[in-house]
């Protein structure tokens, strides 16, 4: 089972039915028994740092999270949910869950429209893996934040996508993956991303 | 680089899609789940469902359309017409929904965009503005002074600034004149959290003879957040123009796409080939 964790952050509907068309057995969940007994976890989000960090906490899940996380349990954090990953945000100045070293900061060039919505293309730093097979180099994925994250650890980047500047579209370490856009409404693509997440969280 | 993206509309009433499709063999021509998948599979970059329902009654439907869509479609889909608070978007939203696109309720109550952007982010609230086009008060003047004053209507040399065109939002489906500047109110709705502006030329709209490219260059020209250009789409050298002379993000058409004028897939090699980016 995928838990898809519910904590007030937007909509869990469209995940779930993208993991549930590329055969994958999932649960929208915020409960502690949930999280422990699934094969993998998603944290999906749309909405304020600040927010989803108090909604993780009111919940009581920012612990066994972290916990099945550091037990090795894939992860995949998508959009905010892989902005929580990091020690803090600029939006609001906040504390994230500490995963990952590294911050989350704000686009903030000159004639660039904010939020980045849309499809954008990525990079791949390294086609090896398993999350992307099958989805050629720069393919483009749906975009929708004003914030990006910026790891300390390069080594955890695992694409690219030039808005502006080059920013950080999906980072991969061991067990844990975050994407910042969205595969659930990226078509094809984003489809077979979900469907490479669902097939490794078998393995 | 962010590519530029191509929304089909459908108008949705009573959770039949008006105006159907007249060119697809589908098994059922006024089905929005099913226009959307293939709008999906064609390429389209986004969809947005117009719930133009006319009763209060019929109004579930719509969430069930949204529900079976998103199960379905694997794009983002925007929905708009009829919603008036944050309850009919947190309903949108939960069916599936990634975006709502707020027109009348957003000037009766501008702080509704202020605290759905708050809850549930920027990037799933759109907000429509239909605009029209005034003649400014300058050139209202001028022209009472040349009724006035005829014989100084020969050394008359008006400046450009004198024709400076304006544009007043609209509201209840174009109806009603709202006395707001469209520039004004398209800065207003950026402050109060709007993720996106969703912008239709009434003049334009309908006429097949291309977008108010002043209107969208404008508008997108002060935005610091995308501005989607509707209204007025006749053939594939307007979608171009809007997306260069324009400036737009994003083009939303309808009915060169439903009539089978053109292909979502014809649309963007058209634009490729002139340099535009888009999606393959």
């Amino acid at each position: 089972m995928i838990a898809v964790i519910d904590y007030g952050m937007g909509n869990l509907r469209s995940v779930s039915k993208a993991l549930e068309r590329v055969g994958g057995e999932v649960k929208i969940t915020s409960s502690v028994e949930d999280i422990e007994k699934a094969e993998a976890i998603i944290l999906p989000g749309v909405g304020a740092f600040y927010q989803a960090m108090e909604n993780l906490k009111s919940r009581g899940i920012v612990v066994p999270l972290c916990q099945a996380i550091d037990s090795g349990k894939l992860f995949l954090g998508i959009c905010l949910g892989l902005q929580l990953l990091f020690e803090e945000s600029e939006e609001g100045n906040c504390k994230g869950l500490n995963v990952l070293p590294g911050k989350v900061k704000k686009f903030q060039i000159e004639d660039l429209k904010v939020p980045h919505m849309g499809w954008n293309g990525v990079r791949f730093k390294d086609s090896q893996l398993s999350l992307l097979e099958g989805i050629p180099e720069g393919s483009y994925f749906y975009f929708a934040h004003s914030y990006y994250v910026e790891p300390t650890d390069e080594e955890v980047i695992l694409t690219m996508t030039e808005y502006g500047i080059p920013f950080t579209s999906a980072v991969r370490k061991d067990n844990i993956f975050g994407v910042q856009f969205h595969p659930e409404k990226s078509g094809e693509k984003g489809l077979r991303l979900l469907e490479n997440f669902v097939r490794i969280s078998k393995e | 680089m962010l590519a530029k993206r191509i929304i089909p509309c459908l108008d949705v009433k009573d959770g039949r899609v008006v105006k159907g499709i007249h060119f697809l063999n589908l098994r059922d021509a006024g089905d929005p789940v099913e226009i959307g998948a293939f709008y999906s599979r064609e390429g389209a970059d986004e969809l947005v469902f117009l719930d133009i329902t006319a009763t209060i009654e019929s109004r579930p439907t719509i969430l069930h359309v949204v529900e079976k869509t998103a199960e379905e479609v694997f794009i983002p889909l925007t929905v708009g017409g009829g919603i008036k608070g944050i309850e009919d978007i947190k309903q949108l939203l939960s069916s599936g929904a990634d975006k709502v696109s707020i027109n009348t309720a957003a000037i009766k109550n501008p702080d509704l965009i202020k605290e759905a952007s708050e809850r549930f982010g920027s990037q799933c609230i759109v907000v429509a503005i239909d605009a029209r086009r005034v003649e400014s008060l300058k050139s209202k003047v001028k022209r009472k002074n040349e009724k006035n004053l005829s014989s100084y209507a020969s050394n008359f040399q008006p400046s450009t600034f004198d024709f400076q065109p304006s544009w007043e939002v609209y509201i209840n489906s174009g109806r009603t004149p709202t006395g707001l500047d469209a520039l004004e109110w398209a800065g207003e709705v950026e402050s109060l959290g709007a993720g996106e502006i969703l912008l239709t030329s009434m003049d334009a709209d309908g006429t097949k003879d291309g977008y108010d490219l002043e209107l969208t260059k404008r508008i997108s020209d002060s935005a610091t957040i995308p501005v989607i250009a509707s209204g007025g789409a006749g053939n594939l050298q307007h979608l171009f123009e809007a997306l260069t002379e324009g400036k737009a993000d994003a083009v939303l058409a309808a009915s060169i796409f439903h009539y089978g004028e053109h292909s979502i897939k014809e649309t963007k090699d058209f634009l490729r080939k002139q340099g535009i980016i888009v999606r393959s």
